[in-house]
């Protein structure tokens, strides 16, 4: 990697570490705020105090789809561009949107046990959510076996894209095969179907949940970009070892 | 026009003749078709009821596992250099060496489809459905796949690692293509929805997995 590509990423690295410690800071209080007023929410009348789950499952499916479209921006920053910093987003995006479709999965099927008495059903969300982890654990995958960063980078960009292109598709065609799960509610026309006495905790957790992703996301990208200089430090030194030897 | 036919000839003769491995694909369909029963119990009622669903599982992993060599073979001998380097779009060589691939691993799925669909007591009549509805679905799978070759053979490594990658994505030919054999063998749904739609996706991914597969050769093998 030549050095002055390491230029941009210096000045990432210094706004980063002035910002993360607040973004820590707003990330814990949102998250007091939220699971407060989540826990002095009212029982929903059918499903009692299960309804609780909701306020973790809900922002934590968000998340793992918002995880795959931030893929998708990056990957057209390293196939576009070729910006080492996107080929970093990419890279940092992809556990952290997989841990949160797997909460979101895990929430779900605890959540379904007592209401539709059973942890799985073959319901079209729940299908399209589990074919959507097993594309980030795919992503992971392509990251784990390919030896030189920027290869597996771009690489990957390609896999990100064809699936942001494909899991429209997915959704549509795991719609058609079985659903069960309840439409979307929040978001729709004619206003929300929520009670505000659940909707305003719900939108407080989205968004603390959406500053857990930007803080981790941030310190991920900080320790890849810290461990891609150790590499090349590496690289550099045994090159030197290499040429005094000879 | 010329180099297109010559390029598809020759990928042709090449995996026709010794080490190509053709009918390796439609050896494994047999194989694993064959052992489902073993697993499930030789209860004709059952294996008809689910006897498109295994035909299809059977033709996905036979493409997929076909699959592997596709560019390994052309990059270790170096035709893989000339074809990038060629005057022939890669798009277009990659497409070219797709169906060239699926003609001489896709098709023979299907032509011994309905022999398969037979041994699991599908319905006499609804073999040419069966036939045909493979034939509709098989080249999006070849495809999809291509994308996995590409990344294998620019990442070096292969096998699991495409299987890992291009399955998911096959889920939408897989639900269509079991729905339209479905619909075609029991009924009572019109056959026209689920088989355009796997056309369409045939369609699609014909555009999508060469696009895809040659920026991963450009990117990953410079």
């Amino acid at each position: 990697m030549p050095v002055i590509d390491l230029a941009n990423p210096t000045r990432f690295l210094n706004v980063v570490n002035r910002v993360l410690l607040w973004l820590i800071a707003a990330t814990l209080i949102l998250f007091a705020i939220g699971l407060y007023r989540a826990m002095n929410a009212p029982d929903d009348y059918q499903q009692g105090a299960t309804v609780k789950i909701m306020f973790l499952h809900v922002p934590a499916a968000w998340l793992g789809m918002f995880g795959w479209g931030l893929m998708s921006i990056a990957a057209l920053g390293t196939l576009v561009w070729r910006h080492p910093l996107a080929d970093v987003a990419g890279k940092a995006a992809a556990p952290i949107g997989a841990a949160f479709t797997f909460i979101c999965l895990v929430t779900g099927s605890l959540w379904g046990r007592p209401t539709w008495g059973t942890y799985w059903v073959w319901d079209a969300r729940l299908t399209s959510m589990l074919v959507l982890l097993l594309l980030y654990l795919g992503v992971l995958a392509l990251y784990w076996t390919a030896e030189e960063p920027g290869r597996g980078a771009r690489a990957a960009a390609v896999l990100s894209l064809v699936g942001a292109v494909n899991l429209p598709i997915i959704k549509f065609s795991v719609d058609w095969w079985n659903t069960l799960h309840q439409p979307a509610s929040v978001f729709r026309m004619g206003g929300s179907s929520i009670d505000p006495a659940l909707l305003t905790p719900l939108l407080i957790m989205a968004l603390a949940f959406t500053l857990l992703f930007l803080t981790l996301h941030l310190a991920v990208m900080r320790n890849e970009i810290l461990r891609r200089r150790v590499r090349s430090m590496r690289l550099l030194q045994s090159q030197k070892l290499a040429e005094a030897s000879a | 026009m010329s180099a297109f036919a010559s390029l598809l000839g020759r990928d042709m003769r090449l995996s026709v003749r010794v080490g190509g491995g053709a009918l390796m694909g439609a050896l494994f369909f047999l194989v694993v078709v064959s052992m489902i029963p073993f697993a499930i119990g030789p209860d004709l009622a059952l294996l008809a009821r689910i006897g498109p669903a295994i035909l299809w599982l059977g033709a996905l992993l036979a493409s997929l596992l076909a699959l592997d060599r596709l560019f390994a073979t052309d990059y270790e001998d170096g035709s893989l250099d000339l074809l990038m380097m060629g005057s022939m779009p890669l798009e277009l060589a990659v497409a070219t060496k797709a169906i060239a691939h699926w003609i001489t691993t896709g098709l023979p799925l299907v032509i011994i489809a309905p022999l398969l669909g037979l041994m699991l007591n599908v319905d006499l009549h609804s073999l040419g459905w069966l036939a045909l509805t493979l034939a509709a679905g098989t080249p999006a799978l070849t495809f999809l796949g291509l994308i996995g070759a590409a990344l294998s053979v620019a990442l070096r490594r292969g096998g699991l690692l495409l299987a890992v990658l291009v399955l998911p994505l096959t889920v939408p030919v897989l639900i269509f293509g079991v729905a339209a054999t479905n619909v075609a063998i029991v009924g009572p749904a019109p056959f026209g929805p689920p088989f355009t739609i796997l056309c369409a996706l045939s369609l699609a991914s014909l555009v999508l997995g060469p696009i895809a597969a040659a920026a991963v050769l450009r990117h990953g093998l410079e």
